[in-house]
């Protein structure tokens, strides 16, 4: 049907709340959208600037102990916490069934699979993520940013390879001290608490838990780290004018990193699901 | 006077004209040629022409965003123009890849309105981060440079192991400067450097900026308000408007004299702008308010009259 103007009157048989809905949500898919792209540039620019000139000592050994020292002590007390959790939430499903002795196995399989890596991520996007944002946030507000250019240094070389390459190559290590002192936590409170008989927790814990899920959870850790490193840069870089400014980037960067993890999570167990039982089609069952 | 005497007169400056028009142009170490700059539908820059010869001292006037700033980050390529050429010493500086223009900015000096020293550094690391950038000049110690730079700004050695947090805004400006100036560039540009400073402080960095000049005969670009510092520092002003409230047509640098031309300018806006005077821009400014808030600034004075 034709207006009277000629143009097509379709469009006013949609509900006008309808429209708004679909306008708000179109733009909320191309801002979306929109972003992705220029993060995706952004790294590339990184990986670029990586590969042609070596990232300055003076530069990277200050980023290298925020990410790995500074970040240590939290990732091992929350490391531990869970793993206590999972001993106190496990414990009376596992013992009506008569399998309290495969609790070592449960929580340290989650750990090194799961609960250590995921953790260690958060804690770095929550920890160091965010700082990186208002670190280069202030730094492009109070017009560092410029200053490093018109000094003739990248930004991206100076600013972002060197917190990017202090995640990728940190992380495996607070993954691996996260796991360590998640195990540590559940053995003490099933065996030392719970009265688990320790020789069996022990043997349960070696028999069910394989190197592929140690080389599952170091994997992710990577790939959460790189994440991190490249979405908190970015959101530095893109930082608006004031105070304001500086503490929205931090808050995105740390929303964002989070909410990535969790979907990256999903990806990369599917996928390593896949190569593993391509590999060991048998597997190992825990019950 | 003599009737004889007024021909000496008229000949010797005819003569000069003549001598003026023959003998060739100063090159020019900077030279924008029809520049623009654009954010979306908002005109920053129109058409800005500008040639700077080498050694010359420009003062770039004008209200508040009205470019200056933006002016001074495109010539130094910290912002892409959206059309039009930028010249560096007679190089096209559109036509350099990444490696050239940082080799480049070796011959730029930036001195930034709050002297964007870096937080993280002492005040020796933020001094010689350009030697760390470009290497240090031969038969130079880092040590030595440093200390040089230092003392000619003014400043006690024992800044050095202070971060830019403990030191006051003048101190900090004048930190600026040691910066930009450790490697002898030949292009200076300051952004607003009195700003924020009482008028001592403001007066020891005019003093400065003079003594840098007459010491490395150095290009310099000062981007300032305050008309006082032009007046002293500056051989040459330009004022810029904004785009925005420029009649059709018309050129967006309404002015580029020297200081005492500047005395008697008839533009009714280049002369407020000098006075201090608010004008027209007060009503303009009430009348976007509306008129609920007349009443609040009736006490102003009325802008002056339109002079034929």
């Amino acid at each position: 049907m034709m207006s009277e103007n000629g143009t097509s009157t379709n469009r006013s048989r949609v509900p006008k709340g309808l429209e708004k809905i679909a306008v708000a949500w179109g733009s909320v898919v191309v801002s979306g959208l929109t972003m992705l792209g220029d993060i995706s540039l952004f790294a590339i620019q990184m990986f670029r600037w990586m590969f042609t000139a070596k990232p300055k000592k003076d530069t990277l050994l200050p980023n290298f102990y925020s990410v790995g020292v500074l970040s240590l002590p939290v990732v091992a007390l929350t490391g531990t916490f869970i793993g206590i959790v999972l001993a106190i939430q496990s414990y009376d499903q596992f013992r009506n069934m008569g399998l309290e002795t495969r609790l070592g196995a449960v929580i340290n399989k989650s750990l090194v699979r799961e609960l250590g890596p995921v953790l260690a991520a958060t804690m770095l996007a929550g920890r160091v993520g965010s700082a990186m944002a208002a670190v280069i946030g202030t730094m492009r507000v109070t017009e560092q940013i410029d200053a490093l250019i018109s000094m003739g240094a990248n930004p991206i070389h100076y600013l972002v390879v060197p917190r990017f390459l202090a995640c990728v190559m940190l992380i495996p290590a607070l993954t691996v001290m996260a796991d360590f002192m998640g195990i540590v936590g559940g053995y003490f409170h099933s065996v030392i608490v719970l009265g688990i008989d320790h020789a069996q927790y022990l043997r349960n814990s070696r028999e069910f838990v394989s190197g592929f899920d140690l080389f599952s959870g170091v994997f992710k850790s990577i790939v959460f780290g790189a994440l991190i490193a490249v979405i908190s840069c970015y959101h530095g870089f893109h930082c608006l004018p004031g105070a304001d400014g500086v503490g929205r980037a931090a808050t995105t960067a740390f929303v964002q990193s989070f909410v990535m993890i969790l979907a990256l999570d999903i990806v990369l167990n599917l996928m390593l699901n896949g190569v593993e039982y391509a590999l060991w089609p048998g597997g190992t069952k825990l019950f | 006077m003599a009737w004889g005497d007024q021909v000496v007169l008229m000949n010797a400056s005819l003569l000069e004209q003549v001598l003026d028009e023959s003998s060739p142009k100063p090159r020019a170490l900077v030279e924008t040629e029809g520049l623009s700059l654009r954010f979306g539908k908002q005109t920053i820059l129109n058409e800005i022409s500008i040639s700077i010869p080498k050694g010359q001292t420009v003062a770039i006037i004008g209200e508040s965003g009205c470019g200056k700033t933006m002016l001074l980050k495109t010539i130094v390529g910290l912002v892409a123009p959206t059309s039009g050429k930028i010249f560096f010493d007679g190089v096209d500086l559109k036509s350099l890849d990444d490696a050239s223009m940082t080799g480049l900015r070796k011959r730029f000096g930036f001195v930034f309105q709050n002297a964007a020293l870096f937080d993280s550094m002492t005040i020796e690391q933020n001094i010689a981060f350009p030697l760390k950038q470009h290497g240090i000049p031969k038969g130079k110690s880092e040590s030595q440079l440093i200390r040089e730079r230092l003392n000619e700004v003014g400043l006690p050695t024992n800044v050095l192991p202070k971060k830019p947090s403990q030191l006051s805004g003048g101190m900090r400006k004048r930190v600026g400067l040691a910066r930009a100036l450790i490697l002898e560039p030949d292009l200076l540009l300051y952004d607003e450097p009195t700003t924020g400073l009482d008028p001592i402080m403001s007066d020891v960095i005019n003093e400065l900026i003079i003594r840098t000049r007459k010491r490395y005969e150095v290009t310099s670009v000062v981007i300032t308000h305050d008309m006082h510092s032009a007046r002293k520092i500056a051989d040459r002003i330009i004022m810029l408007y904004p785009f925005a409230r420029l009649k059709p047509g018309e050129s967006q640098m309404l002015f580029d004299g020297t200081p005492d031309q500047l005395d008697s300018v008839r533009d009714r806006r280049v002369k407020q702008f000098v006075a201090g005077e608010a004008g027209e821009r007060l009503m303009e400014m009430l009348a976007d308010k509306g008129r609920g808030d007349l009443d609040s600034l009736r006490h102003l004075p009325e802008p002056p009259k339109e002079e034929t």
